[in-house]
Formats: C-alpha cells, structure tokens, sequence
C-alpha cells in the first residue's frame, strides 16, 4: 500500500470515527445515562452505604413466669438477672393497649455507629413466632442464675447481637460504653479500632464495580443497538454498496464506545474522588490496559451477538441474556463470595468478573501492571474471538 | 467495445422461502441508455435491482456488469456504481454535508465534490441541517446525492420517488433529466409510476410476477396492437353478461377486475367512437361514465394482465 492508499483509508476510518461520535454526542439522553447516570449511582450508593446508620436489634426476653400469677412469681423468686439490669440500666417504654412494656439500650460508638437493643418480655410460644418472622434475631432467658442465649448459629447477626449482648449482661470480660439513665456496672472501656484507612470502605469497592458495569452495559447497548438499528434502517446495506472496508466500520464503532467509556470513567472516577477522596493505590499503566482489553472484550461480544439479526427487539433480548447473569453474578455491587464455593471458580472466568476483579485489584488492593496482566490477556483474548466471528458472520445486508 | 452491454442479465432466477421472486429474465443495457423496471408492487423489480446491485445472488443465471460477475469484483464494481435503495434512512443526527463527507471519503473524494452534489441536488441551504429534520422529498434527494457521488457510469435507483409528493417527484426527475443530458451514466430504475417511466427513459421492461411482460420504447410499447387510444367506460346494469356479449361481438374489450369496467384500445378514436355509441343505443345502454384519451403504459399493462400498475 503507497502513501496515498493509506492516508485514503485513514481518511475513511477518521470519517467513519467522527460520524459515529457525532451520532452518539448528539444525543443528549446519552450523555445523561452514560456519563450523569452512573455518578449520580455512585454517589447515592456511596452515601448510603459509607456511612454506618444506626442498627437496632430487637431481642426477646423470656419471663419464665409469664403464666402464672404475680403472687406465687413474688414468693418463689426474687428478681431475675435480666429484669434488674434491665430496671437499672434501660429506659422502659410502657407498653400500650396492653403491651407489654419495652427497655431500650443503645451503645453509643462514633466509629462503629450506634447499636440500640430493644427488649421485649413475653413468652416462649410468641419468641418463637417473632423468630421465625425475622422480627427478632435472638431470645435470652435465665435458668439457675445464668443467662441463656438463644440464636441459630449460622445466622451471623444474630451472632453479632449475642457477642454485645453477652458484653452488656456480663460486664466484667468488657464491657461496652452504655449509655442509658444510670450508670454503667463497670465504666472501664475497651478500645475499638476500626479500619477506615482507605480502600476498605464501601464506596472503595463499588466505584471499580460501577466502571466495569458502565464498560460493559455502553458496549452492548451502544454498539449492539447501533448496528442493529443501522441493518433495520439499511444503511448497513447502503454503506457497504461503496468501496468502505467493513472492518473500519466496525472499528470506528468500537472507537467511539471506547472514547466514551474513557470520559464516563474519569469523570465517575474524579466525582468520586471529590466527594469520596478515593485513590488509585495501583498502576496506572496496568488500569488502562484492563480497561482497554475490557472495551474490547465487550465491544466483541456486541458485535457478535448483533451480527445477524435486524429486529432491535431481538436484540433487546439477545443483549440481556448476556448482561444480566453477569450483573447478578460478578460481583458489581457485592461481593460474589456469597455465592456457594462449587460456582466460584465459574464467576471468576466471567468477563465481566475478569474486568470487575481486575480494577478492584488496581483501584484497592495496589495491583501493579504484572498483577493484571492475566485477566487483561484474557478479556483481550475473549474480544478478539468475538470480533473476529462476529465480522465473519455478520449480515450487511 | 460499443456493443458491450453495461448491465447483462441472463436468464436469472430467485426464489426465497415462500416467494418465487424472479423466474427467468433476460436483458442488456448499453452505454447511455436509460431503462425503466415498471411494475405494480411485489412485481419482483426489487429483487431484480438487488442482483444487479450485487446484494442477493440470483438461484441460477448470471448477471454481468462491464463484462464482469460481482464474485471477486466487489470492490471495483461498487466504484463504479451509484445506487439508491428503497427507502434507506442515514444517520439522524448527522448534517447533510457531514452524510455526504461520509460517503464521499468511502470514494476517496473530498470537500469539493460534496459542494458539487450538494448544489446538484439543490439541498444549498440545508447542508447544516440533520437527516431527521429534511422532509421525505429531501431526504431521497440525498439518498440520490450519494449515488451520483462518485459519478457512476451505473446508476441503480430502487424507486426513487414512491412515496413522494408530486412537486417532490418533480424536483428529483429533474435532477435526473440533466444528469441523462449532461452525462453518459447509464441509468436502470424501478418504478410503479408510468409518468415516471415515461419521462425518464428511453426503455421500458414490464415485469410482473417475475417475468418480463414486454419491452421496447414507448412508442413501440403503446402502439402496439390495435393502436394508441383507449376508451374508458362504464354501463348501468353492466354486471350482466347478455350486455357484455353484445358489446363484446362489436369490439375487443378488456375488463378490469370488478367487471364494471371496459377498456377498448383503437387507433382511430374519430371513426370508432360514434361507432361505439351506436352500438349502445341499439342495444339500449345506457353509459355511466366515458372517457377517450390517449393510451398509457397502464392501459398496456391492464390489457395484458387485467390489473392497474398502481394496486
């Protein structure tokens, strides 16, 4: 090819570029839901979950007696454990209509946020109901002088509320500041030190998980839409009736998906930078590349699940069916461990894992260029498989 | 080299799932002609266009252009072709002068030509206006902008003026009429509108249900047979078949689908009309509606066919 060829196909791929970036800027709702949508996501999300809202934990107590009649109850016991800390230490709410009254503790903490105990006595038929329910998540009854504890193991708040609670009712391992009308049995406080050093909070582990989310739904909607839109409309079937080169076409599509996806992450990236401080502790090199080889991989799997068909409804359902196991499964929003063990290893190889894990890895967790060069490969290589099927089967016609 | 057809089609066949499209046509176009594809709806001229465009492949039969299959010859062949097909639409929200840069870069062309086309379509003062926002009539002249971009020595034009208002009409078969002045580019297209046909081309094939019907100028088309005038009428009580007979023993009658109309063709209205008229009044009909006026390419399809061009 001379010089003159090339400069003429160059001319070509530029015309191709700025027509489609016209095409796509030029729509305003597209800069709203692919530039602002994602802010605005990231930034409710973040305040919601960054800063700690109050827990309250509602615990059931047992009056062992609650059947039988006050007097016999007066004659036989003295007053329970739980009932005098409760008189002591809580502030009693009269029940209503016949309710029976509640006690409130809260345990006020700045960094962990405050957790407030409400303690209802009743029964062990309505405990049981309510717990069920998921109205309460634990039951605490006393036989022989020492408080019991009742809570399904695997149940991890439970677990939490049992670990303070145990720390309330038996002051002399460590107690918890408690903040009630009376005192506490024993002021001696125990430090908490919780982790705030950055990266470990919420907002650290969505904004990566935005991107790659943002990557992924702009290629397939984008692109998928475009090109299908362009084969109803025939305009594939017009432009390829010229000397065009059909993969420039392609390309130029890709290009343009690329450069937008570049801006709604740095713009994403420097709002939550603003409003969240939030770094990259990893290389910069390595964070391009896997964003690149994210693009690409997205962009080919658009391609080919729109090679053939000119019905956007299709395509409609043609790109959900790829976007919306990923979106449950890879981790965007929480982290995929929930997941049982044996499907691990399966959502770990989704591209959408690949890209999610991989600016995780840079964004939190300091990865440098080598760190991400394995799903940075991978994701290359899944794009290029995919475009290179899809440019083969593709229908322009 | 003179009698080397541009477009050579040969016996060509296509068929799809349900539909078989064209069966068996033959033609050439030479150098500078002008042909018209005339036929009502569903015809098969689209299909035809495509193969000859080198969109669909025909079943059987071969298409040459320039002497050349479109197998291994795309790219040569799509430079010397301009096409319009029927009803594209370009990318909204890009301007005019930014759709015709766009084409004209595929060709390798630049700026200059894209002010030559815009003026040549008269779309002057809306280069800065978005594809969405040109009216229906605007939008094909574009479509028409782009398939002279490259000055074609082909142009294929896919019903360029269905759907159009008549001024609309009127603005593009001008376009049309000075390039066939100004130009050798040998012009092939489809139409259902005779009027179309009639202006633009000195050739006219009617195709209907995938077969040509008949061919030749028209003059050739419309004189033949019993002459170039028509008779249109309508009789009361025509739907019974004694007064049909009666006139029929008298004339040759083709009449349309609902048999409440007869279309006579003769050559000389002057002698034959006064004779009609006698025959009616002898066999006491009475006329509904009479109409004599010269014979179109409508009339030429309804005798051969019994059906209009425009259903």
């Amino acid at each position: 090819m001379n010089k003159a060829d090339r400069w003429i196909h160059q001319k070509q791929l530029i015309q191709l570029i700025s027509a489609h970036f016209k095409e796509v800027t030029r729509q305003p709702a597209v800069i709203f839901w692919g530039i602002i949508f994602p802010i605005l996501m990231a930034l409710g999300l973040g305040i919601a979950f960054t800063r700690q809202p109050d827990i309250v934990r509602h615990v059931a107590v047992i009056e062992e007696n609650a059947d039988k009649s006050a007097e016999i109850a007066e004659n036989e016991k003295t007053e329970s454990l739980i009932d005098h800390f409760l008189e002591t230490h809580a502030s009693k709410t009269a029940g209503s209509d016949g309710r029976p009254p509640q006690y409130k503790i809260t345990l006020t903490d700045e960094k962990l946020g405050n957790t407030t105990f409400i303690f209802t006595k009743t029964d062990w038929r309505h405990a049981m109901v309510r717990l069920k329910r998921g109205n309460i998540g634990i039951i605490m009854d006393e036989k022989n002088g020492r408080i019991q504890y009742h809570f399904d193991p695997s149940n991890t708040d439970a677990h939490f509320s049992y670990l303070k609670l145990s720390k309330i009712f038996n002051p002399n391992s460590a107690p918890y500041e408690v903040t009630s009308d009376q005192e506490t049995p024993d002021q001696k406080s125990v430090s908490v030190r919780p982790l705030t050093v950055p990266g470990t909070r919420y907002i650290d582990f969505l904004v990566p998980g935005l991107m790659a989310m943002g990557i992924m739904m702009s290629c397939m909607w984008g692109m998928s839409y475009g090109m299908i839109d362009k084969r109803a409309k025939k305009l594939l079937r017009r432009m390829v009736a010229t000397p065009m080169k059909k993969s420039y076409f392609l390309i130029s599509l890709m290009t343009v998906r690329i450069a937008m996806n570049l801006i709604e992450c740095t713009l994403l990236f420097f709002v939550a930078w603003l409003v969240f401080n939030i770094t990259i502790q990893g290389s910069v090199a390595g964070l391009l590349a896997i964003f690149l080889a994210g693009n690409i991989a997205f962009g080919g799997i658009a391609i080919f699940i729109s090679c053939r068909t000119d019905n956007t409804e299709i395509g409609n359902g043609l790109v959900n069916a790829v976007v919306m196991p990923m979106m449950v499964l890879s981790g965007v929003f929480f982290s995929y461990h929930n997941f049982p063990d044996w499907s691990i290893p399966f959502i770990q190889k989704l591209p959408l894992t690949l890209l999610t894990d991989g600016l995780r890895s840079i964004f939190i967790e300091g990865a440098g260029f080598a760190g991400v060069m394995f799903p940075t490969a991978v994701l290359l290589s899944i794009g290029i498989c995919f475009f290179s099927v899809g440019l083969r089967f593709f229908r322009w016609h | 080299m003179k009698n080397e057809p541009v477009i050579d089609v040969r016996n060509v066949h296509k068929s799809f799932k349900n539909v078989y499209a064209v069966k068996g046509i033959d033609f050439k176009i030479f150098k500078g002609q002008s042909v018209a594809l005339l036929g009502p709806n569903g015809a098969g001229k689209t299909t035809l266009m495509e193969m000859i465009e080198g969109i669909q492949k025909p079943d059987t039969g071969d298409i040459f252009i320039n002497g050349r299959k479109w197998k291994g010859n795309e790219r040569d062949l799509h430079r010397i072709i301009g096409l319009s097909l029927q009803e594209t639409r370009f990318i909204d929200r890009l301007t005019v002068t930014e759709t015709l840069k766009l084409f004209a870069a595929f060709y390798e062309l630049g700026q200059a030509r894209v002010d030559e086309i815009t003026r040549i379509i008269g779309l002057d003062e809306k280069t800065r206006s978005y594809v969405v926002n040109l009216s229906g009539g605007q939008r094909q002249r574009l479509a028409l902008g782009i398939a002279l971009l490259n000055n074609p020595q082909i142009l294929l034009l896919d019903e360029p003026t269905t759907g159009l208002d008549p001024n609309a009409r009127r603005e593009i078969w001008s376009i049309l009429g000075s390039l066939k002045k100004h130009s050798q580019t040998s012009l092939v297209l489809t139409t259902h509108y005779m009027e179309e046909a009639e202006r633009l081309c000195e050739r006219i094939i009617i195709i209907d249900k995938g077969q040509i019907l008949k061919q030749g100028t028209l003059a050739q088309l419309v004189e033949e047979n019993n002459g170039d005038k028509v008779i249109e009428f309508a009789i009361e009580e025509s739907g019974t078949a004694i007064h049909r007979q009666r006139l029929e023993s008298e004339f040759q009658i083709v009449w349309d689908d609902n048999g409440d109309k007869g279309f006579i063709t003769l050559s000389r209205i002057e002698n034959q009309l006064p004779e009609f008229l006698n025959v009616l009044n002898r066999n006491n009909l009475r006329l509904r509606h009479l109409e004599c006026r010269r014979k179109t390419l409508d009339d030429v399809f309804t005798s051969m066919t019994g059906r209009r061009l425009s259903e």
